[in-house]
């Protein structure tokens, strides 16, 4: 198992570099490696773009990105959702640099040429020079297949890829459960921090089920936390488990009991969401509302990686985008009710701001171990990379594969279908 | 120092913004901690809000955010504050807004230059501070940080603002 890898020889050939229980550094560091992942996977898959709350009006966009191309996501006039790069098909300037908003039309700024909120191309000045057989329904902006599920918005330059619902699979069951933290309500997105990571995307990855850094990494979040939470948060000796679940999904189910977050609602309420349930009585609701409420604030108990660039992780969105091979963008998509009660959403905005983002207790920690494992890489090229925790141990789940909270089992779910498809 | 002395306010201020300021350089964040009225806030926003309280924010801290963080800072087992990196800043272009008896909110500009793994980093920020005059001296009441590029992409910070 200690084996060395003979990376000189390595040729990419993701056979040698993923080998189930443990990858190669190639894997990390090589430019030629990340140019074929855009081509193969990010090209090729469902690649999560928005959500939809994000454009709800008509007219509403937002820029995204599939890999790295940019691209605009619209609800048209009908309340279709188109997604299209963001390339005029003159000569390729951005029609749109605006992050978010709402717009009939896109007009590109260089030569005017006008696009419809399908992105067809409508007009432009001065045509005549184009001749008769200029064909404006041929020039319209290049638009990706999309489909949603949930208000997860997907999309694909891959025209041929199984339907979204297929390609989820047994994700879905867990996207259902995920969005039960609306409480009631329709799940809404509240904002988001966006941080840059020196490392590859791989490595963000893998972390999104990985339980086995919690308590080291996040030890100082811990420490900030009530004995109750803190409790509820020290989860390597309790009853979770995590399952690959196709596809290269996987989940990590950390505090079981909530899992769906509608079960057992009598239990007690937790001392530091108090507070929070006096306030919401106080304002008229219900006590089984004011329960469910308050057991949606504190998010489902655990966290779903969806291959190749979305999480949902207790209780916010988590989006990566490859920016080159040792630099990945990470955002965390913050989540609460539409319509819900203000001071639970708020509660929701504080618990975000507590362990996410560039100023969070939590984020800065996981950013900084991703950094130096890219900062490790560059020595020791021949050592392998272990995701080998618990192979030996695991058991068959519902969908696939099932190993102990803190088992490597999720990044080797990973790393099969990113091998699958770097080798189609 | 209960009646604001129009003539030197300005002075007074500034003295007070660089004496913070180069308290944070030097991350003697007890003597931090004392520069705040309890019920102060220290806001990093994201994007600008009548209601700060109510959309998501880099940071909103109230008192005992404020403790937690600099427990967090000072204990050791944060990765990303131990060691942290070193920030040198300066602060300039100071406006005061308004008066109002013993209370003064005044703007400043703010370069940040942080130093970790052998590369820098530049932050700039609008900051505004709302001051109450006490017996003591200044005390911090608000403090809100318009960080350039807020609502983009950032990097984690290891210090404050
Ligand atoms: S590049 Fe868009 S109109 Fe010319
Ligand atoms: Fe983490």
């Amino acid at each position: 198992m200690n084996q060395l890898i003979d990376v000189k020889n390595i040729a990419l050939d993701p056979d040698q570099l993923v080998h189930n229980d443990k990858i190669a550094t190639p894997m990390y560091t090589s430019s030629e490696l990340f140019e074929q992942e855009q081509e193969k996977i990010f090209r090729n898959t469902w690649v999560w773009v928005a959500h939809t709350s994000e454009i709800p009006d008509k007219g509403s966009f937002k820029l995204s990105k599939v890999g790295r191309e940019p691209v605009i996501v619209v609800r048209d006039r009908k309340d279709n959702i188109h997604v299209m790069v963001n390339r005029c098909r003159h000569r390729a300037a951005t029609v749109c640099e605006v992050h978010k908003g709402k717009t009939s039309s896109f007009q590109c700024p260089y030569h005017g040429w006008g696009y419809g909120l399908d992105g067809s191309l409508r007009a432009l000045p001065n045509p005549e020079q184009y001749g008769d057989d200029f064909d404006k329904s041929q020039h319209g902006m290049l638009k990706l297949r999309v489909e949603s599920y949930q208000g997860m918005i997907f999309a694909t330059f891959n025209e041929s890829v199984e339907p979204l619902e297929d390609f989820l699979g047994a994700a879905k069951k867990w996207i259902d459960l995920f969005m039960k933290q609306g409480g009631g309500y329709p799940v809404k997105t509240l904002g988001e921090h966006q941080f840059s990571v020196p490392m590859n995307w791989k490595v963000q990855l893998e972390n999104t089920t990985d339980a086995y850094h919690f308590p080291i990494v996040h030890k100082s979040f811990l420490q900030s936390l009530d004995e109750e939470a803190e409790k509820t948060f020290t989860f390597l000796d309790g009853e979770g488990f995590v399952e690959d679940l196709g596809n290269g999904h996987s989940v990590m189910v950390m505090i079981p009991e909530l899992v769906d977050l509608e079960e057992d609602l009598e239990r007690k309420i937790p001392e530091r969401f108090e507070e929070l349930a006096q306030a919401l009585r106080d304002e008229g609701y219900p006590e089984d509302q004011v329960r469910r409420i308050v057991r949606a604030v504190g998010g489902s108990g655990f966290n779903l990686n969806l291959f190749p660039n979305v999480a949902c992780s207790m209780a916010f969105f988590r989006v990566l985008t490859p920016v080159a091979v040792d630099k990945t963008d990470i955002r965390h998509i913050a989540i609460g009710m539409e319509g819900g009660p203000d001071i639970a959403n708020r509660v929701r905005l504080r618990l975000h701001e507590h362990f996410q983002g560039p100023m969070g207790f939590g984020s800065p920690d996981d950013a900084e171990v991703w950094e130096r494992i890219q900062r490790g890489v560059d020595g020791g090229a021949e050592l392998p990379i272990l995701v080998n925790r618990g192979i030996e141990k695991e058991v068959p789940g519902e969908a696939g594969p099932r190993g102990h909270v803190s088992d490597e089992t999720g990044m080797r779910a990973a790393y099969a279908m990113w091998k699958r498809m770097m080798q189609e | 120092m209960n009646t604001i002395d129009n003539e030197s306010l300005l002075w007074q201020v500034t003295q007070f913004i660089w004496h913070e300021a180069a308290i944070l350089d030097a991350k003697e964040y007890d003597a931090w901690l004392d520069l705040w009225q309890p019920e102060g806030l220290y806001i990093i926003p994201i994007e600008d809000a009548d209601d700060y309280a109510a959309v998501l924010n880099l940071c909103y801290d109230d008192d005992k955010m404020r403790r937690d963080r600099i427990k967090r800072f000072q204990d050791g087992f944060s990765i990303s504050s131990a060691p942290p990196a070193v920030t040198v800043r300066t602060l300039s272009r100071f406006v005061i807004d308004a008066v109002d008896g013993n209370t003064v909110v005044v703007s400043c500009a703010e370069h940040l230059v942080e130093d970790k793994f052998g590369r820098q980093r530049i932050w700039a920020a609008n900051v505004r501070y709302t001051l109450t005059s006490t017996d003591t001296g200044f005390r911090l009441q608000e403090k809100v940080v318009r960080l350039l590029n807020s609502d983009g992409v950032l990097n984690s910070f290891s210090y404050l603002f």
